[in-house]
């Protein structure tokens, strides 16, 4: 057989009309201003997110980070995933949690997994070695850049994303960084609704580092699942099954949970809910 | 001789580019550039479970001039030693200033030993393998460390680079690494202090017949997990220098000493006498064009 | 009836969805980070402090997000304004500071760090870093030295200056505390003005902590801590308090 698809033949003009040109050069601009002049329109870039993820949350605790995020990805309001999974693994013991936009989502994943791979070049079988290379301060780092550097394009990522993990002295590592390239720390972190629901809650109990100290590593767990508890009843774009990722700083571990469900719902008379469904101190 | 009117000129047909093999395997003009390390003034490098040290013999081109930097600090961590074309070294040095900076801005880390090594042993290679250039005519030590601990690294020409516990390039190396190949195994366990001495003791047995180790053609420089990449000079060096027994090698100071390389030429100087040989035979005894442009002087090279 | 409102033209939003020209839907490549910094200069000494709080409009990101930074060769730098851009000024002076001490192999002047703080800044003037810069150090003669700059790289050699969220709150404070705007001398019974005088290390700390105070009373994107870093000839000292965290 020819692979040649030119001379494959196309169908006859006389029955199906001349080849439509426009066709190859389809594009997801407004089809009236592509009739007007095409090369006058600006590249196309990501100018609003389309399949998204809502919040991230994650909280620092005596002896590591918790966080989580939840598995739907809207279109829109229509719920149109609900197995996404939105908290990457980078290396041995980093966690990636991203809300925003679900492609470029998955284009940060391809960069990190490329970093991760060349990573392993420089490593080889030492596990060591491995351990010890990327750590979560590195990829955050990386990831400010891209992200800044994208928005300088003009190109942005559109996603907020959280770092969790360990630094180069095994001290838990928790930063932000969302499509401006804008970074930042705190002992409590959300994105999306999360900065405006969780953010109040999860700062009643962890307000500054030295809270942190006073923090169980069940009492953070318990902290993150009432705050995604919160979010199910309040951000119509949630969902009420999630992953969470527990970090601990003593053994270096990352426990990944997934499908966990929201427990304990209140769905009764509002008049008897009070504090927006969290449980009240 | 006789009855030949015409010199037959003998032409080495392999050696006028890198990237051509000669039938018996090699490429010549990577082994000239090999030959050139071989023309500049000694590095040594030694490691501990904790240090790194460097240490190199600086020659002035003359009286009056002043004396060639033979060690470059790349980054906090991390620094080289060069024999033989220093301006070749200042290329390179700079293109790994750039990688360790750019680790820096990106990762927020330093560069790995490893890594930085192997980035400039992939461009000496693309020069062994593309015409039109020429390979890097200089040897370099590359001392670091990292999150794997200190490392020494020898690079190469011809892009291949092999890490050490102890290494020496340049000229009358050979008589280092004989001394280095007797101690090696003190190594890892010795001290900052020690490390530097063993280093100038191997440095020093690449002297000259009449030359001393001096405070202005020393260069000592140390790195470690806690300490920064520093480079000692002149009056810094010499609280070294004065816990040495002699500040000359043993063959100037006349000793009999069986281990000691006492041949002044490299002994892994092999290809080039072979390729001497062969010359001297094709020639036939006229005194033709030699196949080896051997560096005239080693004082052209490093200025 | 219904015939009238066919005939009618419909008065409805859908009529507008006919366009002949695309929306364009920009992307905004700024945002402020609220926050404010100050710097004064003394005669032996420079301090530059910042808030330490770090928004995005109403929401508080982070209360503890330094911005005042030792850069190095007896240097404080600190860009205010868009996060982003100040983190990437900041670091790109610290590149080419770094650079300078390779090629140069010497300490970086005050006035020289000004002046390639301004060609970065400047470099960038068709897409310009939405930041208030500060650069604090000491001079020549070992006087204390406050450099400012404006987003595209214009600037001056000031006794003192603040940026940021606050700054039109605590300027007409330090020109008054500082530069003795408007005071007069006692004595002259209001017909000489009060003599120009370096401030002590001690006044001045306590010039910024009540600047800080009064702008957290009165700004909501100034608050949480206070970081004060104080250049002399001996190096950089760092000094935090707490600011309200309301």
């Amino acid at each position: 057989m020819n692979h040649n698809p030119f001379h494959w033949g196309r169908p006859s003009d006389s029955t199906y009309g001349p080849y439509n040109q426009q066709i190859a050069h389809a594009s997801n601009v407004n089809p009236m201003a592509r009739q007007q002049q095409q090369s006058d329109f600006p590249t196309m870039h990501t100018q609003r997110p389309m399949m998204t993820g809502t919040s991230v949350l994650a909280i620092k605790y005596q002896d590591g980070i918790v966080i989580a995020a939840d598995n739907m990805g809207s279109y829109g309001s229509l719920m149109k995933l609900d197995n996404v999974e939105r908290l990457l693994k980078v290396g041995q013991d980093t966690i990636v949690g991203i809300s925003g936009d679900l492609s470029d989502l998955q284009a940060i994943q391809r960069i990190l997994n490329d970093l991760e791979i060349d990573e392993s070049y420089d490593a080889g079988d030492d596990e060591d070695a491995l351990a010890a290379g990327l750590k979560a301060n590195h990829v955050h780092e990386y990831l400010t850049r891209i992200m800044y550097n994208r928005r300088s394009k003009m190109d942005p990522l559109w996603n907020a994303c959280i770092v969790a993990g360990f630094d180069d002295e095994g001290k838990s590592f928790l930063k932000y960084v969302d499509l401006l390239g804008v970074a930042f720390a705190s002992p409590t972190l959300a994105t999306g609704f999360g900065a405006h629901l969780a953010i109040p809650l999860l700062r009643q109990r962890v307000d500054s580092e030295a809270d942190v100290k006073k923090l169980t590593k069940a009492d953070a767990i318990q902290l993150i699942k009432d705050c995604m508890k919160v979010l199910f009843y309040r951000d119509a774009r949630s969902l009420d099954k999630y992953s969470m990722a527990v970090l601990s700083e003593s053994d270096q571990k990352v426990e990944f949970h997934k499908d966990v469900k929201v427990e304990d719902m209140k769905w009764a008379f509002a008049k008897g809910i009070k504090g927006y469904g969290m449980p009240q101190l | 001789m006789v009855c030949f009117n015409r010199v037959i000129t003998f032409r080495n047909n392999y050696d006028n580019d890198a990237t051509t093999f000669s039938p018996t395997g090699r490429i010549f003009q990577v082994e000239y550039a090999a030959e050139a390390t071989k023309q500049g003034s000694a590095a040594v490098g030694l490691v501990s479970k904790t240090h790194v040290v460097l240490v190199a013999l600086k020659r002035n081109a003359e009286e009056l001039g002043s004396y060639q930097k033979k060690v470059i600090m790349i980054d906090d961590h991390l620094g080289v030693a060069l024999a033989g074309l220093a301006p070749d070294a200042r290329v390179l040095s700079n293109y790994l200033r750039q990688q360790a900076m750019s680790s820096k801005m990106v990762f927020n880390r330093p560069l790995s030993v490893s890594r930085a090594v192997y980035s400039i042993a992939d461009k000496a290679q693309e020069n062994t393998q593309s015409a039109g250039g020429r390979p890097y005519g200089v040897g370099l030590l590359v001392a670091g460390v990292d999150v794997t601990g200190p490392h020494l690294y020898e690079f190469q020409p011809s892009g291949s680079v092999l890490e050490y516990v102890g290494a020496a390039i340049g000229a009358r190396s050979q008589a280092s690494r004989t001394f280095l190949e007797r101690k090696f195994e003190d190594f890892p366990n010795a001290t900052r202090e020690q490390l530097i001495e063993y280093g100038l003791i191997a440095l020093r047995d690449t002297l000259a017949q009449d030359k001393e180790l001096n405070s202005k053609n020393t260069t000592v420089a140390v790195v470690s997990k806690n300490e920064k990449f520093t480079i000692y000079d002149d009056e810094n060096v010499q609280q070294w220098l004065d816990k040495l027994d002699s500040l000359a090698n043993s063959r100037s100071r006349g000793r009999q000493d069986d281990d000691d390389d006492d041949d002044e030429d490299d002994d892994d100087d092999e290809a080039a006498a072979e390729q001497a040989e062969t010359t001297a035979t094709a020639t036939s005894g006229d005194a033709p064009t030699t196949t080896q442009d051997r560096a005239p002087d080693a004082m052209d090279l490093e200025e | 009836m219904m015939n009238v409102q066919q005939n009618a033209t419909m008065a409805s939003e859908y009529s507008n969805e006919v366009q002949t020209q695309p929306i364009e839907h920009r992307f905004n490549p700024y945002t402020d980070n609220g926050g404010t910094i100050l710097g004064i200069a003394g005669e032996d000494f420079a301090v530059l402090a910042g808030d330490t709080r770090h928004t995005s409009g109403y929401n508080i990101n982070s209360r503890y997000e330094p911005k005042v930074f030792s850069v190095g060769d007896n240097m404080l730098l600190s860009a205010n304004g868009f996060a982003g851009d100040a983190q990437q000024l900041v670091k790109e002076f610290g590149r080419e500071l770094k650079w300078y001490h390779f090629d140069h192999n010497r300490k970086l002047a005050t006035s020289s760090a000004a002046r390639l703080i301004q060609h970065l800044l400047y470099g960038k003037r068709f897409f310009p870093y939405y930041v208030h810069t500060i650069l604090a150090g000491l001079d020549a003669d070992g006087k204390g030295s406050i450099y400012s700059f404006d987003p595209v790289g214009s600037y001056e050699r000031e006794q003192c200056r603040a940026g940021g969220a606050a700054a039109s709150l605590i300027m007409p404070f330090l020109d008054n505390q500082v530069n003795f705007k408007n005071q007069m001398d006692p004595e002259s019974n209001g017909t000489k003005k009060k003599e120009l005088r370096y401030l002590s290390l001690e006044e001045v700390l306590q010039l910024v902590r009540d600047a800080f105070t009064s702008a957290t009373e009165r700004h909501i994107e100034v608050g949480d801590g206070l970081e004060i870093l104080i250049v002399t000839k001996d190096g950089v000292t760092t000094k935090y308090y707490p600011l309200k965290r309301d």
